[in-house]
């Protein structure tokens, strides 16, 4: 339980030789304070984020429900940005946008995950699925209209990631008591107090046996 | 968020090159904890290293335990059916922390590697001397109920908020870091440091160092584990103090006896003597409280957190009754 002598943290570079470093060194806190007048105006204009938007763009091949797309994105576009603002699925919800609320919630490859909290970049090759993809044509999703028997919602805004928290807490195996319901949909918070009644959607459509 | 380079590199070996290459970049695997970082600007790194391609997803048996790769998922781990059978206070801990969508994005590495949720760490218009080592602490004097009361120092008394981490300390956990040039393997208790001087650092990772292995010794703990986890809310929220027990018994006897502790430490904090006390004697509350009594030695409190003096033993207590099936 020693602590050994802790190695000296180096200093913060600030030479701007590197492309990402002319970048951040013209945002315009930097600017300011170095004051140079040309960049500061180029700041000011967003010509700096004009110049990291041409240099910063990353091919992406993903698909999402069922369609493939091939599209660019830059390193800090996240999945939910993404999704509602690029490919205007705005079914998903950013809530939070710090993963504590679980409006974002989507599948990717299968597994439900924040798209708040991880980078579109990232999901390069990945298939995900947002609201938008689980009903089949008019037919909704049973887990949708077990939402909609049930009252699952009030004002709706939590209720996308609800849904596509709920199957997949089905499809993981952790709907076999309401109790195991609670637990595994404690990331989806609503702040209407449906909860009882999503749980019952959740029974319901676990014991319906309905193919997820 | 401040925009970054961003690289995805496909082997170990080139993963280890380019934090040669770039010390002050940062790698990324399930993101969960970091991105929400650089949302808030807490973190800044100007690159992003994407290891998510390496093959570090497995959970494999071994001769003498398990081995888990970094990138394994901890919804993986705590749904495996070795993790379940034969360490399940390794599942029980995965399963009180955070939510299932943050479960199956965060990974082993990236666990560990988890920062510290003080709110002051969070709130860039603080001082903080884990943020802005020099600036101040602001929790020493403010609102500081989540905070350490073992350990700390006076310049930091945040704690570790990870639960997989107490049971990985628990459970004499070891971890494997590579660099270009080595390869090191290292107790888990010797991993994270505690603040001292320097509480910008959580740990021992040297920059050139990524986590590639947990390994866990087979143990036989399996029938009296429990990990407790109190918190202010019933899930989805951080431990105010947690408590991982893991009992080999012989009968009415401890043989041998893990305890650990979350909430509590700027590490996962192993309670030693407590174990040593525990050694060898009848499983029974009196043994547990006089247990708890020796783990609660050396405790320091800073007013808002002064409830975990009490709160901690009981915890211990009750841990072990779990454990041991006498409650």
């Amino acid at each position: 339980m020693s602590d050994q002598k802790q190695p000296e943290t180096p200093k913060k570079e600030l030479t701007c030789s590197s492309r990402r470093g002319f970048l951040k060194a013209t945002t315009a806190l930097t600017a300011i304070a170095l004051c140079p007048s040309l960049i500061t105006k180029a700041a000011q204009q967003h010509a700096d984020e004009r110049l990291a938007a041409f240099f910063e763009k990353i091919p992406l091949k993903i698909e999402v429900n069922g369609k493939a797309y091939q599209m660019e994105t830059e390193p800090r576009e996240t999945l939910l940005d993404f999704v509602r603002e690029r490919l205007h699925l705005t079914g998903t919800k950013k809530g939070c946008d710090h993963g504590q609320c679980g409006a974002c919630t989507v599948h990717v490859d299968g597994i439900r995950v924040n798209s708040c909290l991880t980078l579109a970049v990232m999901q390069e090759g990945k298939k995900i699925t947002t609201i938008e993809g689980i009903a089949n044509g008019d037919k909704l999703h049973p887990m949708q209209e077990a939402f909609l028997k049930n009252d699952g919602f009030q004002c709706g805004y939590c209720t996308p990631g609800q849904i596509m928290s709920a199957i997949a807490c089905i499809s993981e195996g952790h709907a076999n008591s309401p109790a195991e319901i609670r637990e595994f949909m404690s990331g989806n918070i609503c702040r209407c107090g449906a909860y009882p009644n999503i749980v019952d959607a959740i029974v319901e459509v676990k014991n319906g046996g309905m193919k997820l | 968020m401040i925009n970054f380079d961003y690289i995805r590199m496909g082997s170990i070996a080139s993963a280890v090159k380019a934090l040669d290459k770039f010390p002050d970049a940062k790698i990324i695997a399930g993101g969960s904890n970091l991105i929400d970082l650089m949302k808030r600007n807490v973190m800044a790194p100007t690159k992003l290293i994407d290891i998510n391609p390496l093959p570090l997803k497995y959970i494999n048996k071994t001769k003498h335990g398990v081995q888990i790769g970094a990138l394994a998922l901890n919804s993986q781990a705590a749904d495996h059916e070795l993790i379940k059978t034969k360490y399940p206070l390794l599942s029980m801990a995965i399963n009180a922390g955070a939510s299932a969508q943050l479960r199956n994005m965060a990974t082993f590495g990236g666990n560990i590697m988890q920062r510290t949720r003080c709110t002051y760490f969070y709130d860039t218009t603080m001082p903080c001397n884990k943020r802005e080592p020099n600036s101040g602490c602001s929790a020493l004097t403010g609102i500081n109920r989540m905070h350490g009361i073992f350990g700390t120092s006076d310049v930091c008394i945040a704690v570790n908020p990870s639960d997989m981490n107490v049971a990985l300390v628990a459970l004499d956990a070891k971890v494997i870091l590579k660099s270009a040039k080595k390869e090191r393997t290292i107790a888990f208790a010797d991993f994270h440091k505690l603040a001292g001087d320097s509480p910008q650092l959580d740990n021992h990772l040297q920059k050139n160092e990524m986590i590639t292995d947990i390994i866990i010794p087979e143990n036989q703990f399996y029938n009296n584990s429990y990990y407790l986890k109190v918190r202010d809310r019933h899930s989805y929220a951080f431990a105010l103090i947690s408590v991982a027990a893991g009992l080999e018994m012989d009968g009415q006897n401890i043989k041998k006896v893990r305890l650990a502790m979350g909430g509590v430490a700027h590490k996962p904090w192993r309670l030693y003597d407590a174990e040593n006390f525990l050694q060898g004697k009848i499983a029974s509350q009196q043994n547990f409280e006089e247990a708890a009594k020796i783990a609660m030695k050396d405790a320091k409190s800073y007013g808002h957190n002064d409830f975990k003096l009490a709160l901690a033993p009981s915890s211990i207590v009750e841990a072990l009754l779990k454990a041991s099936h006498l409650s």
